[in-house]
C-alpha cells in the first residue's frame, strides 16, 4: 500500500448560521486504495463531527454523493483519491455540486433538479391491459437505443455542471433531457409526441443548449447527455414535431447553404433563420462587421450569393440529394 | 526535422468573417516552413447544427471531407474548434461502427469516393505543439510578447469530450498556456479559461450567450489580462463582434482585444500587420502591434 500527504481545502457553510461560506484545510495521509468518500468520512470521523454530506450506497448506484473536486463533478464513492491527485496535484478543493444551492457543507438543495425531472414525466405512459396474456416485449435493437440513458442515477453531476442552468431558470437541463429521451424512444410509450413538443419549447428545451459538452464530461455513468440532446433535436424533425422558428431554420439552413456553396453563407444563414423582420436586431452588428471588412463587398452585394464555392460542388449536391433524411 | 506537411481544412469562418484567421495561419506556416495543402473540395462541417437536423447527412458530408485528406495521405489540420470536433466525431463514429461506415460509403461510392479511416485530424494548435514543438517555436521568436498579460481561452470543442482530445485535461488545460510562455508572454491564470463562450445559441438564446461570454471576459479582465487568445474563430466572433451588447447585458465594460491563436504566434514571429490582420477586428486591437 502506497500513501501520501494530501491537502484538502473544504467548502464549509451552514445556511442557518453562516453569512458567507469559508474553506477549511485538512491534511490527511491518503492511501492509494481510498476513494473520495473515504476522505469525506475521515474528515467527519477524525476531525469534525459536524461536517455534512450525503451518501448511502457506496457503490455508484444511489447518486447521493455527488460533489465537485477542483471544479470536476464526481461521485465521491466512485473516484479514487490518488487519481484525483494525478489530475489536480496534491491540493484538492472539495465543493458542493452547486455553491449557491448549499444548505450545509456538501449538501445542496436539489429541488430544481427534481422539479425538472418531474416536468418531463419520467415514466412510461401507456394504456395498461390489466389482464395481459403475454409479456410486453421490446426487441434487442429497441433496448439498445435506450439502455445507456436508462443507467442514469439522477446524481445531478451533469445538471450542476451545465452553464445554462446557471443562467436560465427555465432550462430543463441535461439530466431531464436524458429522461425525456429515455421514454420518448421507448416503444411502449404513447407520449413521444408530447415529450418531443415539451423539449422543443424555446427557453426550457433542447434549442437552448450551448453544446459545451460539460454534461458528457461530468457524467459518472458515461451516458453523454449531449448525445441524447442531439437525438431529441433530430427526432423533432423525424417525427414532424419541429415548427419553423429561428432555431429550427438555423439547423435546416445549413443544408440550404451547403447545397448552394458547399460552404456556409454566414450572412445568409442569419437572415434565413431570423426572417427579414427579425434582422433589425442585427443591423448594428452587421454595420460594424461591414466596417471592419468581416462581411465582404468585393464580390458583390453581401447576402447575395457572393460566397466562395467548394470545388466539385456537384458531388456535394448529389450527396445531399441521396443522403438527406429529414425535412423541415 | 523533415518538413511538416498537412491538409488544411479552413472551415467557413476563415473564408468569410475572419479572413485574419486564414492569413495569420498561412503566415505562421510560412515562417515555420510548414507546408499546408488547402482542401479546395471541402464543404462546411455543419458547425454542430447540421447534425441536429440530419445526423446521417452530417456524417456523409464530413466523411467526404476526410476522404480528400486521405487521398493526399496527409494529416488533416483544422483552425476552428467546432470544425475539429465535428470531423473528429464523424471519424470516431465511422471507425467504431462498421455498419454506419458501410452505409456512408454506399453514398460516397455514388460520387467515386470511399472513407477509409486512414488519416488523423488535429487542430493547428496541436500540430504546432505536438509536431513542431514549443522549443522549436521559441527559437523562432523575434518579437517576444513579454509585455503582455495574455488570457488563454480554450473553447469547449477543443477540450471536451476529453476522450477525443487526449492530450488535454479539460479541467486544467495547458496547451495554450504553454504556447504563450514559449512566446515569452505572461499567461493569465483565471477560472473561466475552460468555460463556454455561448456562441452556439447566439440567435435563439441571446441572453444566455451574452452572459456566458461576458462572464469569461470579465474574469479575464479582472485578472489583468491585456488580451484574450483563442484557437476558435467562433469564440473570437462571439467575444470580439458583440462587445458592446455584452457590456450592456452584463453592466461591465468588457472591451478587450480578442486574438486568434495564429495571430498571437504571428505577432511573436514578426509577421506583417497585413498578415496578422488586426484591422479586421470589430473591437479595437491594432494598438497591440509593435510600432514600426
Ligand atoms: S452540452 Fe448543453 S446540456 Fe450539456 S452541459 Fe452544455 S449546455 Fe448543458
Ligand atoms: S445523466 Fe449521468 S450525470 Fe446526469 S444525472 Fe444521470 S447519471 Fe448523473
Ligand atoms: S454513495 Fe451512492 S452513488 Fe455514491
Amino acid at each position: 500500500m502506497h500513501t501520501k500527504k494530501v491537502t484538502l481545502k473544504v467548502f464549509r457553510f451552514n445556511a442557518k448560521t453562516d453569512y458567507l461560506p469559508y474553506y477549511k484545510t485538512y491534511e490527511l495521509e491518503v492511501s492509494d486504495h481510498e476513494v473520495m468518500l473515504d476522505l469525506l468520512n475521515r474528515i467527519k470521523w477524525e476531525h469534525d463531527g459536524s461536517f455534512s454530506y450525503r451518501r448511502s450506497c457506496r457503490h455508484g448506484i444511489c447518486g447521493a454523493c455527488g460533489i465537485k473536486v477542483n471544479g470536476k463533478s464526481i461521485l465521491a464513492c466512485k473516484e479514487n483519491a490518488f487519481e484525483m491527485t494525478h489530475l489536480f496535484g496534491d491540493e484538492l478543493i472539495l465543493e458542493p455540486q452547486s455553491k449557491k444551492r448549499a444548505i450545509k457543507d456538501m449538501i445542496i438543495d436539489k429541488s430544481d433538479f427534481w422539479a425538472k425531472h418531474e416536468a418531463v414525466t419520467p415514466y412510461v405512459i401507456a394504456d395498461i391491459d390489466e389482464h395481459p396474456e403475454h409479456e410486453n416485449q421490446i426487441s434487442q435493437a429497441q433496448l439498445a437505443q435506450m439502455l445507456d440513458a436508462d443507467y442514469c442515477i439522477q446524481c445531478g453531476a451533469c445538471h450542476y455542471a451545465c452553464p445554462v442552468i446557471e443562467v436560465n431558470d427555465e432550462f430543463f437541463g441535461p439530466a431531464a433531457f436524458v429522461a425525456a429521451y429515455r421514454f420518448a424512444i421507448d416503444s411502449r410509450d404513447n407520449a413521444t409526441h408530447e415529450r418531443l413538443e415539451a423539449t422543443a419549447q424555446m427557453g426550457q428545451g433542447v434549442w437552448d443548449c450551448v453544446k459545451c459538452f460539460e454534461c458528457q464530461e461530468a457524467c459518472p455513468k458515461d451516458i453523454a447527455p449531449i448525445e441524447k440532446i442531439t437525438r431529441l433535436h433530430a427526432m423533432q424533425f423525424e417525427q414532424k414535431v419541429a415548427v419553423s422558428n429561428v432555431a429550427t431554420r438555423h439547423a435546416e439552413g445549413f443544408v440550404r447553404s451547403i447545397k448552394k456553396h458547399g460552404f456556409l453563407d454566414e450572412a445568409d444563414i442569419v437572415v434565413y433563420s431570423e426572417g427579414y423582420l427579425g434582422m433589425y436586431k442585427h443591423l448594428t452588428t452587421a454595420y460594424k462587421m461591414i466596417k471592419a471588412g468581416k462581411i465582404h463587398w468585393n464580390d458583390g452585394f453581401p447576402w447575395v450569393d457572393n460566397v466562395p464555392k467548394s470545388k466539385n460542388l456537384e458531388e456535394i449536391q448529389k450527396l445531399i440529394e441521396i443522403s438527406q433524411t429529414n425535412k423541415l | 526535422m523533415s518538413q511538416l506537411h498537412y491538409a488544411l481544412y479552413t472551415g467557413c469562418t476563415a473564408k468569410q468573417s475572419t479572413p485574419e484567421l486564414l492569413s495569420s495561419t498561412l503566415a505562421v506556416a510560412a515562417k515555420l516552413d510548414i507546408e499546408l495543402t488547402n482542401l479546395e473540395e471541402a464543404s462546411c462541417c455543419g458547425a454542430s447544427h447540421l447534425q441536429d437536423f440530419d445526423p446521417f447527412l452530417s456524417h456523409v458530408l464530413n466523411a467526404r471531407n476526410i476522404c480528400y485528406a486521405e487521398k493526399l495521405g496527409l494529416t488533416m489540420v483544422t483552425i476552428c474548434n467546432t470544425c475539429q470536433l465535428n470531423l473528429a466525431m464523424t471519424k470516431e463514429a465511422l471507425d467504431s461502427d462498421p455498419a454506419l461506415k458501410a452505409r456512408v460509403n454506399e453514398k460516397l461510392k455514388e460520387v467515386g469516393l470511399e472513407y477509409k479511416g486512414t488519416v488523423a485530424i488535429k487542430h493547428f494548435l496541436y500540430a504546432l505543439i505536438d509536431d513542431y514543438t514549443l522549443e522549436a517555436i521559441s527559437q523562432k521568436v523575434t518579437t517576444p510578447l513579454s509585455h503582455f498579460n495574455i488570457a488563454p481561452f480554450y473553447g469547449c470543442h477543443n477540450i471536451r469530450p476529453s476522450h477525443l482530445h487526449k492530450s488535454e485535461n479539460p479541467y486544467v488545460p495547458n496547451s495554450l498556456d504553454n504556447l504563450i510562455l514559449a512566446l515569452e508572454g505572461k499567461a493569465v491564470d483565471y477560472a473561466s479559461k475552460n468555460k463556454c463562450c455561448g456562441f452556439h445559441v447566439e440567435l435563439q438564446a441571446n441572453h444566455t450567450s451574452e452572459i456566458l461570454a461576458g462572464n469569461a471576459m470579465i474574469d479575464a479582465i479582472d485578472n489583468n489580462a491585456d488580451m484574450v487568445v483563442t484557437p476558435c474563430p467562433l469564440c473570437h466572433l462571439k467575444m470580439d463582434t458583440y462587445q458592446d451588447n455584452i457590456s450592456k447585458t452584463t453592466g461591465r465594460d468588457v472591451n478587450i482585444p480578442i486574438l486568434h491563436m495564429p495571430q498571437m504566434v504571428a505577432l511573436a514571429l514578426g509577421c506583417s500587420a497585413d498578415e496578422i490582420g488586426l484591422k479586421y477586428h470589430v473591437s479595437k486591437a491594432t494598438h497591440i502591434m509593435p510600432k514600426a
